[in-house]
């Protein structure tokens, strides 16, 4: 990749280089929850990244992404209440059961196109949020408190905040790397293929279903990892991760940055979540900022965040 | 490595540089409770409360300003968490107070006694914060989730009710609430339904079934708006007129302006009653309604009220000195202050020993509907996860 | 027996509640290919209305029909302000407008109306039972919101299919771009069709209101069941819409109903009591998901696209 001096490169090198430095600020100003809420931002942005994957470029619009949050939470928080404490299970576990069930409900909402694909990704997203409630064994709508983090020997101690926000840092930066790799490959533009002119790609051979099956399960399976990282950072895994409103969040951070630019999900992330914390703190009411806020962007800024930056270094 | 021995050497050289004076200069007290959504009226009540109690302390604490910052849980376990970490870490509170949802305070508890901050929980009561979950941090105003609905039990078999149809939400407190209604209630149990939480609203399905099982009485747990839901449902079945409805944490100031006349006659179990005839408490109620017009305040203001006065207790025993710890633990064990619902015990879980007393729904003075304590059900009744409880 | 007769009536009545959300979500969505996450916003508004207006008036009826012509107000402005100009946009932009919307409204009845909620007193002559049956007695006031719906739901049958507006809605269901080029006044029929779905969705909003409370956030579960239904009757279609709903209802109430003690003949007492409420939220959608792996365009697809 050829990088060229432009605002959008220019931003997010300076991104990723304030996401690198902020645990030094946060120990030179002793501003520790800085830490902590860079720590989830990170998380989300993980997660919005897999999302990108197959809504930027495969146009799947997956409204029950925030599924693999949960059953990569569930993963970690189930293992460890039976005492399997190790992290080099529970995170491998993590993964697998997120991709089980991506092939699982992509091999059948694949089958759909369109909102209809919306809504089924949504319905199944739907049951895994009240299999989570039923479970009363681990605390059914309660959720489930972790006592202890992933244990990975003596490698990494995740109970340590600076470590652990470059663990979810390395996750975040290793994630969106491979799904740059991914795009640029035969594989992701067969994918960007289909997703312009199914029959074409079908009619020269290739099995669409199958490309984009594949897609939809290494989405989902980073999105399990970002629920992994999730609940060791809340120390506690609850259905309310998997509901519906939690899909539309993941969705909104990323058309917020830019749908189908490799990092505009993480500026949406970023944008999307200290937004939300700064209009906390300014007004109880901040939703009422909010709200026309999505719109005018939806309105007057199509492409997010990153196509205002593209326009802007064009212009 | 190297690099984290240098952080470790500037934050030792921070913390140094940081060291703060043995009084404080501020208390500080971080309030976490549901400020947005259908149940935010209850938020609203807590902190009118707080901050009448903060009037009534002349806004200071062993002669120290209070500074009190709230946050909003959004009545969501994992929001909650959010913010208690905030609370903690970032604006360093010295006490943390609120939690109106067990689910909330179970998701927060962790973070609050790993960084041995005090937490006043003002209104939820899991039977796990009660046994194998208490901590020294930890204190509660309010009661165990079991306690009110076993006083109801208690309440039902002195009125010689047979049998009961329970109805109560699928989460922490409703399964709790059931539980203890069935611990004390000796009649029969004809069914016991739970329904989704908070999601589901219409009840017709299990009031349907509750007809037809043959119970001589229902008893419902719903608070907030799915107890305004709850019962005027019940009275447009016309179940109202046929089975005796009981109720704990259904029927409050909050919800009685929108439940009207369906909630006359409607008797519930409660630790406090606005018209308890204490001082402290005639004062509350009085003065809330002074600098609140149209307002009336709720049980989970009165626990509210009393957290502030605890918390004051324990500012006061140590002279502001908040790093003694174990002698402010030592302080509010003995619950040394006018609480609005009368002189109370601590538990060795930092759980009331309390009165439990029946309130009914009549028109008062003034016309207007009221909840009116009609008599003592239970004295000095103590939950029943003590003994679970490590701390001795 | 009885008791399945009135679990039924619950389910019915639950459903056609539904449909009279889903009836304008789909039109709106069939029509203008636009997906409206606030109409429940618009649900909510309308009960929120009802409240205020009977309150000032007196009147039930006459409070309703004030309520009524404020959500078509309302829907209208939406419309001709903002949402007129997401038409023909993906369908994605238009998901995160309108879920804007909805953060907008709920604060905004929280500045308006406070954060308690309202209440919406019923007049006496409906809060007494009825007897439909012998021995079977039923809320008057659920019994009315069937009545209403069904009523509803016949003029609807009778708007679409045998008035001239009627024809233009059904032919912008199958083939929008046709109709634009036939040189119908296109962008008023889409305003109209959106003030018409946010009526029906104002409407269903206060008639749910006496039993569920008004309350911030109304709309959003329940939002979430009439995609379903939509979704599962075939875009664009009423009559799918109306079946889809009756379905939905039914399964959900009767699931609720039944399942807790079917669950316990194979399970122990507690734990079928807190399994059950989760199972039966999630049977509706296992209908969904089947529905669509079985057909991917719902049950009554209204044209192919």
């Amino acid at each position: 990749m050829k990088l060229s001096f432009n605002a959008r490169n220019v931003v997010v090198v300076l991104v990723i280089a304030g996401l690198l430095l902020l645990p030094v600020y946060s120990a030179l100003s002793g501003k520790v929850f800085v830490l902590t809420l860079f720590t989830r931002i990170i998380i989300f942005a993980l997660a919005a990244a897999s999302l990108n994957l197959i809504m930027g470029y495969g146009g799947m619009m997956s409204f029950g992404h925030a599924a693999y949050l949960g059953i990569g939470g569930y993963a970690v928080g189930i293992l460890a209440h039976e005492g399997i404490g190790s992290g080099f299970i529970q995170w491998p576990v993590a993964l697998i059961t997120s991709a089980l069930f991506a092939l699982v409900i992509g091999s059948l909402s694949l089958r759909t196109r369109g909102v209809y694909f919306i809504m089924i990704t949504l319905a199944f997203a739907q049951m895994a949020y009240y299999v989570a409630s039923g479970l009363s064994r681990y605390g059914g709508d309660d959720g489930l408190t972790i006592y202890k983090r992933s244990d990975f020997g003596g490698l990494i101690n995740l109970s340590d905040r600076v470590q652990f926000y470059y663990v979810c840092l390395a996750c975040l930066l290793g994630g969106v790397y491979l799904i740059w790799r991914i795009v640029n490959s035969r594989f992701g533009m067969v994918v960007q293929g289909v997703r312009s002119n199914e029959q074409r790609m079908q009619a020269i051979g290739f099995p669409a279903y199958r490309y984009r099956l594949v897609c939809f399960v290494i989405s989902g399976t980073i999105c399990g990892l970002a629920g992994a990282l999730l609940a060791n950072n809340t120390d506690f895994v609850s259905p309310a991760v998997m509901y519906w409103t939690r899909s539309g969040d993941l969705m909104v951070m990323v058309i917020f940055g830019g749908m189908g630019s490799l990092f505009g999900p993480v500026i949406g992330a970023i944008a999307f979540l200290l937004l939300e914390e700064f209009l906390s703190q300014f007004t109880e009411y901040w939703a009422l900022i909010m709200g026309p806020l999505l719109l005018l962007i939806v309105l007057f800024a199509r492409g997010g965040i990153m196509g205002i930056l593209g326009r802007f270094s064009r212009g | 490595m190297r690099k984290t021995a240098f952080w470790l050497a500037g934050v030792t050289a921070l913390a140094f540089v940081a060291q703060p004076a043995l009084a404080a200069d501020t208390i500080k007290i971080g309030f976490v409770s549901t400020f947005s959504g259908p149940t935010a009226a209850i938020g609203n009540d807590m902190r009118n409360s707080f901050e009448l109690a903060l009037d009534h302390l002349g806004r200071k604490m062993d002669g120290k300003p209070v500074e009190v910052i709230y946050e909003d849980d959004g009545q969501k376990p994992d929001v909650g968490k959010q913010k208690t970490e905030k609370l903690i870490q970032s604006d360093k509170v010295d006490f943390i107070v609120g939690y109106i949802w067990s689910n909330v305070l179970l998701a927060s508890l962790k973070t609050a006694v790993d960084s041995k901050t005090f937490l006043i929980s003002a209104n939820a009561g899991p039977s796990q914060l009660a046994g194998e979950l208490c901590s020294p941090y930890v204190f509660s105003t309010s009661w165990q989730n079991d306690q009110t609905p076993q006083a109801m039990g208690l309440y039902m078999n002195q009125k010689g009710v047979k049998s009961v149809f329970l109805i109560g939400p699928n989460y922490a407190a409703g399964k709790d609430m059931l539980a203890g209604v069935k611990s004390t209630f000796k009649g029969e149990v004809k069914g016991e339904e739970y329904t989704v939480w908070p999601s589901q609203l219409d009840f017709s399905a299990e009031l349907t079934k509750a007809k037809n099982s043959g119970a001589q009485s229902i008893f419902v747990f719903y608070p907030g708006a799915a107890g305004v839901q709850f019962l005027n449902q019940y009275a447009q079945a016309g179940i109202k007129a046929q089975i005796p409805l009981y109720t704990a944490f259904t029927i409050d100031e909050l919800s009685l302006p929108l439940q009207k006349d369906n909630a006359l006659g409607v008797p519930g179990a409660q630790q406090w009653v606005n018209d308890l005839p204490n001082d402290e408490n005639k004062k509350f109620v009085a003065d809330y309604r002074k600098k609140y017009p149209g307002l009336r305040p709720t049980f989970y203001g009165a626990q509210s009220y009393d957290a502030a006065n605890l918390i004051n207790s324990a500012v006061v025993a140590v002279k502001s000195d908040l790093t003694k710890k174990d002698a402010m633990k030592a302080e509010m064990e003995k619950a040394n202050f006018k609480s609005v619902r009368g002189p109370y015990k601590y538990g060795n879980n930092h759980i009331p020993i309390q009165n439990f007393y029946l309130q009914d729904v009549v028109k008062d003075s003034e016309g207007q509907l009221a909840l009116k304590t009609v008599a003592t059900i239970v004295k000095d009744a103590q939950d029943g996860f003590a003994g679970k409880c490590p701390m001795k | 027996m009885l008791v399945v007769v009135e679990q039924c009536l619950n389910g019915l009545q639950f459903g056609l509640l539904l449909f009279l959300l889903a009836a304008g979500l789909t039109l709106v969505f069939g029509i203008m290919d636009f997906v409206n996450l606030a109409h429940g916003s618009l649900y909510m508004m309308g009960a929120y209305f009802a409240a205020t207006f009977v309150a000032w008036t007196g009147s039930f009826v006459l409070g309703v029909v004030l309520a009524l012509g404020a959500t078509l107000l309302l829907g209208i402005l939406l419309e001709s302000v903002a949402l007129r100009h997401l038409y023909g946009r993906d369908h994605l932009d238009q998901v995160l407008a309108t879920f804007g919307l909805i953060l907008f409204f709920n604060d905004l009845v929280r500045l308006v109306w406070g954060p308690a909620g309202l209440a919406l007193p019923l007049p006496s002559w409906l809060t007494v039972p009825v007897q439909i049956l012998p021995g079977v007695y039923y809320p008057a006031y659920r019994l009315s919101i069937i009545i209403v719906a069904l009523a509803v739901a016949a003029m609807l049958y009778f708007v679409v299919m045998r008035t001239r507006i009627g024809m233009l809605i059904r032919a912008g269901a199958s083939n929008r771009e046709m109709i634009g080029a036939l040189g119908i006044n296109i962008k008023l029929l889409f305003t109209l069709v959106f003030g018409l779905g946010a009526a029906l969705a104002g409407l269903a909003g206060l008639m749910q209101a006496p039993i569920l409370t008004v309350q911030i956030g109304m709309g959003e579960n329940i939002l979430i069941l009439a995609f379903v239904i939509i979704v599962i009757g075939g875009i664009g279609s009423i009559r799918g819409a109306f079946m889809a709903a009756i379905f939905v209802g039914m399964i959900d109430t009767l699931g609720r109903a039944f399942l807790p003690d079917l669950l316990r003949k194979v399970l122990s007492s507690t734990a079928a009591s807190t399994a059950a409420p989760a199972l039966s939220s999630m049977l509706i959608y296992l209908l969904m998901a089947i529905i669509l792996v079985v057909r991917p365009e719902g049950l009554f697809p209204a044209a192919k696209r």
